[in-house]
């Protein structure tokens, strides 16, 4: 396995783009071709969805791939394999994305022991606020895997409390509700950017809603990273096997809009 | 214990847009439970439009039948809207009423619960919508024109297995999209703190008004009480005033479906394992990777693949005992308490009647056992008559 890159070094080269890929959808050998193709296409770090039965935070989109993935027979322990051969063609910033249960029942140290062994950086636990987190941050830290934290619109008075012991990076949650792709975000995310940048030095990427170039130039311009999930995912669902083309344009599309000045 | 806590069990396991209104949630309950207008009107509502107190009726025919201890049924199909689930929903609309909150939102499996919430909502002047699985608005069909008449909106929930746990889901997707004016209604004892505590001490009412009762009738405590057990909302209810009474043995009784060994069954105490859904810790039917099990039972009610925290917990420390009660046996029950007393119950209700039927000869004459009558059978005629055959158009 090549040594990894940091998380750090996805948001050391300007503005960073993270694309989101639900692991199995439509199979786990697609997945691997997927992520190759938008590392080359530009991306700086991509989170890994681990499907789910109940995602209650996801929108229509990312629970029909999680129903996909789990259908074509996606397992915890087939997802560590993909990534274990995907190492042998990438060093880039990988984070895993899913709900605590199956990391819960997996056994934290099993799951982070995998993590840090096929190269995984941080985790995204969606269920898991700030109040819980001693359920596994330490067992993750102990293996070098980042348990990566949210904040949402309604944050307000806890922004302080949760930025001020963020790793890795910071998701900022753009909107109410669930994932998917939305016309228009109306939160005054530069507040919360400002209140995060008072706390900590840790990079912010803002994700849920993020579909046009237009919305990712706007939301580069509050933070370092603009995070992509279900327009990503939705061109799977469209395409299927052959869906790889898609994938390289739009990420392309997304990283030049991230980067423009 | 830490706060939201039964030893290990409970939590806030939330997306994150949720954790500042749980804590607000947490801090006006913590003020209006003690507000003395909120609790007499609370009172008012509960005598005057509930009908409590339940009758704690005495089963003799019953009692003769099995010839072994008293058996009482707690009447809580008699209260308005048929069963139990009024006895919250009373108390955490005009709760969130009183958090300025001028939307109800709520997830239904049988539709008892929808019911009720769609209700308080009309008699409070609230607006109200119910989330419902696909498949429940079908078998249910009478329930959802029920609060359509209430004048709530119901939204088939289409994703997932279409039933109970994904109308969970929903919900929590639709509350996490809109709480300023809006507080979610969770029927039972689960979800994240400071549901499970919330939704116990509105349904404790049961236990309180059985205990006296009781005392009353008999001079002394029962041997046993028993309810049914889904996410355990009537069961907690019944239990919560007997749990520091040692000699009171407290029984859950859970759907077997098709029995625990087929993979059609809902039991999750008997045949779950810990984990982390619907916002708590506690114990769930799951496979090897933590997916979350499809769950069975002839009875909507029961038909969740989880548990409520504080009964995961009675369990773990061995203050209450749960069993396995198959489909055959509630439909027996439910038809036996029919002929017997005259009392068509919720198919729900009949696991607790078909364990007692199994119990009480067991006890000696000269005791009692108390059976939560959660709800009333209306809405089951027409499932228990497919069960046997028989086609009814409903």
């Amino acid at each position: 396995m090549k040594k990894v890159r940091t998380i750090r070094d996805a948001f050391d080269h300007g503005k960073a783009f993270i694309p989101f890929i639900t692991a199995g959808d439509p199979d786990l050998e697609s997945t691997r071709r997927f992520i190759l193709a938008m590392e080359e296409a530009g991306a700086d770090l991509i989170e890994i969805g681990i499907p789910f039965s109940d995602p209650i935070a996801e929108g229509i989109v990312i629970q029909e791939a999680d129903i996909r993935a789990l259908a074509s027979g996606t397992t915890t322990d087939r997802i560590f394999d993909m990534v274990a051969d995907l190492r042998r063609d990438t060093d880039m910033p990988l984070v895993f994305m899913g709900y605590l249960n199956p990391v819960f029942y997996y056994g934290y140290e099993r799951f982070f022991t995998r993590c840090e062994e096929v190269g995984i950086s941080g985790v995204i636990i969606p269920d898991l606020p700030f109040e819980e987190k001693g359920e596994c941050a330490e067992t993750a830290a102990a293996h070098g895997v980042d348990v990566i934290s949210m904040i949402a619109p309604t944050s307000e008075d806890r922004i302080r409390m949760i930025a001020g012991e963020a790793k890795g990076f910071l998701y900022v949650v753009s909107s109410m509700g669930v994932t998917g792709v939305r016309s228009e975000i109306r939160t005054d995310l530069a507040s919360i950017i400002a209140a995060i940048r008072q706390a900590t030095e840790v990079p912010a990427g803002i994700g849920f809603g993020i579909n046009t170039p237009q919305q990712a130039a706007e939301m580069a311009q509050l933070a370092d990273a603009v995070i992509v999930g279900s327009a990503i995912v939705r061109l799977i669902a469209e395409h299927g096997r052959e869906a790889e083309p898609f994938i390289r344009d739009y990420v392309q599309s997304m990283k030049k809009a991230v980067s423009r000045r | 214990m830490r706060k939201g806590r039964f030893g290990e069990f409970g939590g806030q396991y939330v997306p994150e847009t949720l954790m500042n209104e749980l804590i607000r949630l947490e801090e006006a309950y913590q003020y209006y439970k003690n507000d003395p207008v909120f609790v007499a009107e609370l009172d008012a509502l509960m005598k005057g439009y509930a009908g409590r107190p339940s009758l704690l009726y005495p089963a003799e025919k019953m009692t003769a039948d099995l010839g072994g201890a008293k058996v009482y049924l707690k009447r809580e199909d008699l209260n308005h809207t048929g069963a139990h689930k009024i006895n919250n929903c009373l108390g955490q609309v005009l709760l969130a009423k009183k958090m300025g909150k001028t939307r109800v939102i709520a997830e239904t499996g049988a539709g008892q619960h929808g019911v009720a919430t769609a209700t308080v909502a009309a008699l409070l002047g609230m607006e109200c919508e119910v989330f419902m699985g696909a498949i429940d608005c079908e078998r249910q069909r009478l329930n959802v024109y029920r609060m359509e008449l209430l004048g709530a909106k119901v939204h088939p929930v289409e994703s997932g297995t279409r039933v109970l746990k994904d109308a969970v889901n929903e919900t929590m997707r639709e509350w996490a999209g809109r709480v300023d004016d809006t507080h979610y209604v969770l029927g039972s004892v689960m979800g994240p703190h400071p549901f499970p505590t919330i939704v116990r001490d509105f349904q404790s009412v049961i236990s309180r008004e059985a205990r006296e009762q009781i005392l009353d009738l008999e001079g002394e405590l029962p041997a046993a009480v028993l309810a049914c057990v889904g996410g355990g909302s009537n069961a907690i209810g019944m239990f919560y005033h007997f749990i520091g009474d040692s000699g009171v043995r407290l029984i859950g009784c859970e759907a077997a479906g098709e029995g625990i060994d087929t993979d059609r069954h809902a039991a999750t105490i008997a045949r779950g394992s810990t984990g982390v859904f619907h916002g708590m810790k506690s114990l769930f039917c799951q496979n090897e990777y933590g997916q979350i099990a499809e769950v069975y039972s002839i009875s909507a009610g029961l038909d969740y693949p989880g548990i409520g925290p504080e009964h995961a917990w009675l369990h773990e420390t061995g203050r209450a005992e749960y069993v396995p009660v198959t489909d055959e046996e509630a439909v027996e029950a439910f038809e036996y308490l029919a002929r017997t007393e005259g009392i068509i119950c919720a198919i729900e209700s009949a696991h607790a009647v078909a364990y007692a039927r199994k119990l009480v000869p067991t006890l000696p004459k000269d005791r009692s056992v108390i059976i939560c009558l959660s709800g009333r059978g209306d809405k089951d005629v027409a499932a228990i008559a497919r069960y046997r055959g028989i086609n009814l158009h409903d």
